[in-house]
């Protein structure tokens, strides 16, 4: 997994709520069984038209915005479980994504793609939309290790929110995986305990 | 202390604390389908890591294929090489698969429940958000991502911070025509798509202690769509006489002991929770939605409300419908009867009996979807298939289907379809279709009207 520890960059607006799993990646793009070339098809039928064609009004083609940030309306990622669309977030390079709210499980799946989900208030994530729209070149810096998001041009900032141990595994590029498997013994013994 | 159902089996799943409120949470049962699974299959094999308890596990096809020729190679390539893989990563570890044709495949959510695999009490994962539908047994379902699909099967456990709890309770009596469909689809219109964000919800009253084991699957199916990860009943009569005799539910003895641990499960009288919301079941009229969230839900009868919102008003130029509009008389050329919400037994007879010695509207088409092979064969059983055929329904093969649209039954762009499904949002159906979410009954009455009609006149 990636590492994350700071981060500086312009950010893509999308001031749009309620962005389901279904927009960040259709389900006709899941048929794949790698986790490979997700990112070409983010936000796929939001970015062209079914003929291919690119919709250049879409913030993620207007060539104003660029970076590495994803600033997006509340609640992003509900719906599907589908782990596809961390994965296209992250295959298209977006490292960090900022919203006012994030649903449960796409927030579990970017932290485990090493996409790091910044949650801030409705009037913090306002004043930036209203920065980017003002300056699209506004740069944020997202800083792990304080638990800040800072727009540079404004200088405000806010702290966020992270689980200490998630914020470890981001840190260092660890999963959970390794972790749990150290953690066999516990396991079996928790697993003979119920038996008996 | 007084604990709430969730609590109790929580509890007693719980490997070991971890620091920072984290928790080492045990998983009884883990579901895979082919496409959550093969990057957690891939991710194990490259770490040279076993799968941990492969006995625990049981497979279906369900969300990638065909509805029809099923004894047929699947024709997409990448399809097909999709189950391979599914099918060769199961019999390399020893994983029970139902694949395509076996007499147990089916909607994972529909397939296990009907085995006797979900039992009270349980904790139980799946690839799919949709795994909430286990909770209508007292069960901890959740749906997680392929990372965690890779966790579970390297230690059948999962590293989790305990979600806060939830209750809504619904007192009364339903009126006719109203399904748990309607009821689940009335609490999200009423309490938004993320308000259970970070809680467990709990559906407490006597509208769900009357209701069937297939409602109330249908009602925890759908607690994902207000954002929370699970929806649990607690266990009872109807739960104990459901599971009794199914083909992996305890037996005998054992059986009888498991019934008396299942009735110690409910809540506690007089626990707390985190939040609670009270609803009454004469409020509730059939509902359908009008946009591209769940919780874009109106009374059938009801207008479109008028809000001033730039994603609400996207969302209504997506649908191509305006504010203050009825949808009553709507016309609509398709409709969606199945899914993992509303593909079981119980869906079908309450459009057949709604459909039984009508004629379908010529302009319709109709896919009527089961969810398993069992209840297909139910469907046959029951003389259900002759009704559905005689007003001119064809029934298919059982899969996700319409609902997703990963295979080919997708709806045409611009197309409204009035479908029992779980989701409406942009392009869900496929490529500019437009879904209307509703009951088996609201859509079969769509089916043989060819438009949205007002099914509350039928009842008065």
């Amino acid at each position: 997994m990636d590492k994350f520890t700071k981060l500086t960059s312009s950010a893509i607006p999308l001031e749009i709520e309620n962005i389901d799993t279904d927009q960040i990646i259709p389900a006709r793009f899941l048929k794949a069984t790698d986790k490979k070339g997700f990112g070409e098809n983010v936000f796929r039928d939001w970015r062209f038209d079914k003929n291919g064609n690119v919709n250049t009004e879409f913030p993620l083609n207007d060539k104003k915005f660029s970076g590495t940030i994803l600033v997006a309306g509340d609640n992003f990622g509900c719906g599907s479980s589908r782990e596809h669309a961390a994965w296209a977030v992250h295959g298209y390079g977006i490292k960090v994504v900022v919203s006012s709210f994030f649903a449960d499980i796409f927030k579990g799946n970017a932290l485990n793609n090493g996409v790091l989900p910044v949650q801030v208030s409705p009037s913090f994530l306002k004043s930036i939309f209203e920065e980017i729209k003002k300056n699209p070149d506004t740069k944020i810096e997202v800083d792990l290790e304080g638990q800040t998001i800072t727009v540079l041009s404004s200088q405000q900032s806010e702290s966020f929110e992270i689980n200490s141990y998630k914020k470890t595994c981001l840190i260092n590029g660890y999963d959970d995986i390794d972790f749990l498997v150290s953690m066999k013994e516990e396991v079996e013994a928790f697993e003979k305990a119920r038996v008996e | 202390m007084k604990k709430t159902l969730f609590d109790k089996v929580w509890d007693a799943h719980v490997v070991k604390e971890m620091k920072d409120k984290q928790q080492i949470l045990y998983i009884d049962k883990h579901l895979i389908h082919e496409v959550t699974s093969p990057q957690a299959f891939n991710e194990l094999e490259q770490r040279g890591i076993p799968i941990f308890r492969p006995k625990q596990i049981v497979a279906t096809a369900d969300h990638n294929t065909p509805t029809q020729d099923q004894h047929l190679p699947v024709k997409d390539e990448m399809s097909r090489n999709q189950l391979n893989q599914l099918n060769e990563n199961c019999s390399k570890n020893n994983i029970t698969l139902y694949d395509l044709g076996h007499k147990y495949n089916g909607i994972a959510h529909v397939m296990s429940p009907e085995l006797g695999i979900t039992q009270p009490g349980m904790t139980m994962v799946c690839g799919d958000s949709h795994t909430s539908t286990h909770g209508a047994f007292g069960t901890i379902a959740f749906g997680i991502g392929t990372s965690q699909v890779a966790q579970v099967f390297a230690s059948q456990s999962l590293l989790l911070q305990k979600p806060k709890s939830l209750r809504i309770t619904v007192n009364g009596k339903l009126k006719p025509g109203v399904l748990p469909k309607d009821v689940i689809l009335y609490i999200i219109a009423k309490l938004g798509t993320n308000s259970g964000t970070g809680y467990f919800c709990e559906y407490a009253g006597t509208v769900f202690e009357d209701m069937s084991m297939e409602g109330r699957m249908t009602v925890c199916n759908m607690s994902i769509e207000m954002g929370a990860r699970g929806g649990m009943i607690a266990p009872d009569e109807t739960t104990f006489n459901y599971i009794k005799g199914r083909e992996f539910a305890p037996k005998g003895d054992e059986f009888n002991k498991k019934v008396a641990y299942w009735k110690t499960l409910p809540t506690d009288e007089g626990a707390a929770f985190d939040q609670e919301y009270h609803f009454d079941a004469e409020d509730i009229e059939p509902m359908i939605t009008f946009g591209t969230n769940p919780g874009m839900g109106i009374k059938i009868n009801e207008s479109i409300p008028t809000e001033d919102n730039a994603s609400f008003e996207k969302s209504l130029a997506y649908m191509d419908f305006q504010k203050g509009q009825s949808l009553i008389d709507q016309r609509v050329n398709y409709v969606f009867i199945g899914s993992c919400t509303n593909g079981r037994i119980e869906d079908f007879r309450a459009a057949a009996k709604f459909i039984e010695g009508k004629v379908k509207a010529d302009h319709v088409t109709a896919w009527f979807v089961p969810g398993s092979q069992q209840v297909a064969k139910q469907i046959e059983e029951e003389g259900l298939k002759d009704i559905f055929e005689q007003a001119g329904f064809q029934l298919r093969q059982p899969g996700c289907s319409a609902c997703l649209a990963m295979n080919d039954d997708k709806i045409p762009e611009g197309e409204y379809c009035v479908s029992t499904s779980n989701r409406n949002f942009e392009g869900r159906q496929g490529q500019g279709a437009r879904t209307i979410l509703a009951s088996p009954l609201v859509a079969a009455a769509t089916a043989i009207n060819g438009k949205i009609i007002d099914i509350t006149k039928q009842f008065d």
